[in-house]
């Protein structure tokens, strides 16, 4: 690999950008591939490799393109979870998520608890939640984790993901908690889609620590991402 | 990347090569049965015998690393076989029971 290329790559990476390595296995040639434009080519693609390339790219999927040597690793950001309420269980569940690979977002308004001494790997957004979610702008590559226990910390950011495409929301609290909530956020008339949210939240693995309950809502963010 | 730098292979590789080490990139392309590691995944290794990253459970990392040394001398880029069916295979012990398909090159 070009140091060149390797530096446009880390590049794209670190902006955020998809973006595919395409490698000929018997030469060694290789090419950048992006969703749009096509760069750093030691290599040419016909309309129709270009979109197989292309559509492994957008599926986040790597590998062997059918009757050819040609490699592609896709590089695509980082799935995203935003945690609100940096109470306890936020804690471990950031540490853990960080390490399954998520880019990490804690929000929480009460500045005692969002502090960087209990969040050093994650993101921290020290505002009230419906200011934090239309910034960060959950996507299909979002989960949001409500954990705060407060219906005016939770609430606004429930009815943000819910008009989001986020591929999983879940909410802290019990059964009794959960029925109240729904009440009041079908009465903002989110009641059609109140299935959307995982509550009481995370797989029933019997745990009750704070790390424990941060494993089984994790384990239920991975199957959620993987059998859509 | 911030606090990523220190797990991301591509991150490390750029290191190494801006402070003037030789490195390679070794890259799992395909896989048969049961391996650990999936298709992308990466392992970087530095002219000092450094590594970061994993392309299998740790069974053929060493042998990876070693031949990885020799790309970094010719500047060969090679495909490399682990299998049950490959006799070297069991010597470096890929006793996972699948077959692993390596590209490894070099930073030029």
């Amino acid at each position: 690999m070009k140091r060149a290329l390797l530096e446009e790559l880390q590049c794209a990476r670190i902006a955020k950008i998809p973006v595919a390595l395409v490698t000929e296995l018997d030469v060694g040639a290789q090419a950048l591939v992006y969703t749009d434009h096509l760069v750093a080519s030691e290599l040419t693609f016909d309309l129709s490799r270009l979109a197989e390339i292309r559509s492994l790219l957008r599926t986040a999927r790597s590998g062997l393109l059918n009757d050819s040597s040609l490699f592609v690793r896709s590089y695509v950001p980082a799935y995203r979870l935003l945690i609100i309420g940096a109470v306890h269980i936020a804690q471990a569940l950031a540490t853990l998520a960080r390490e399954c690979d998520y880019r990490v977002t804690v929000i929480d308004p009460r500045r005692a608890f969002a502090t960087e001494q209990r969040f050093h790997n994650a993101e921290l957004c020290p505002e009230w939640p419906d200011e934090a979610m239309a910034r960060l702008a959950p996507d299909a590559q979002t989960a949001v984790v409500t954990l705060a226990h407060d219906p005016k910390i939770d609430d606004p950011a429930l009815m943000a993901a819910l008009d989001s495409q986020a591929f999983y929301i879940g909410a802290l609290g019990s059964r009794r908690t959960h029925e109240k909530r729904c009440e009041r956020l079908a009465q903002q008339g989110f009641g059609e889609f109140l299935g959307r949210i995982n509550a009481p939240i995370g797989l029933n693995l019997g745990g009750r620590s704070h790390a424990e309950i941060a494993v089984a809502i994790l384990a239920q963010i991975i199957q959620a991402r993987y059998n859509e | 990347m911030g606090a990523e730098h220190n797990t991301d292979e591509l991150a490390c590789l750029g290191e190494w090569v801006a402070v003037g080490h030789k490195a390679a990139l070794a890259t799992v392309v395909s896989t048969w049965g049961s391996s650990p590691r999936p298709v992308g995944s990466h392992l970087v290794i530095n002219d000092q015998g450094e590594f970061l990253g994993s392309v299998s459970g740790g069974c053929i990392e060493g042998a990876v690393v070693a031949e990885a040394l020799e790309v970094m001398a010719d500047g060969d880029p090679r495909t490399l076989d682990f299998g049950v069916s490959d006799e070297e295979a069991w010597d470096v012990g890929l006793s996972c029971g699948g077959a692993i398909r390596i590209y490894l090159e070099r930073v030029e």
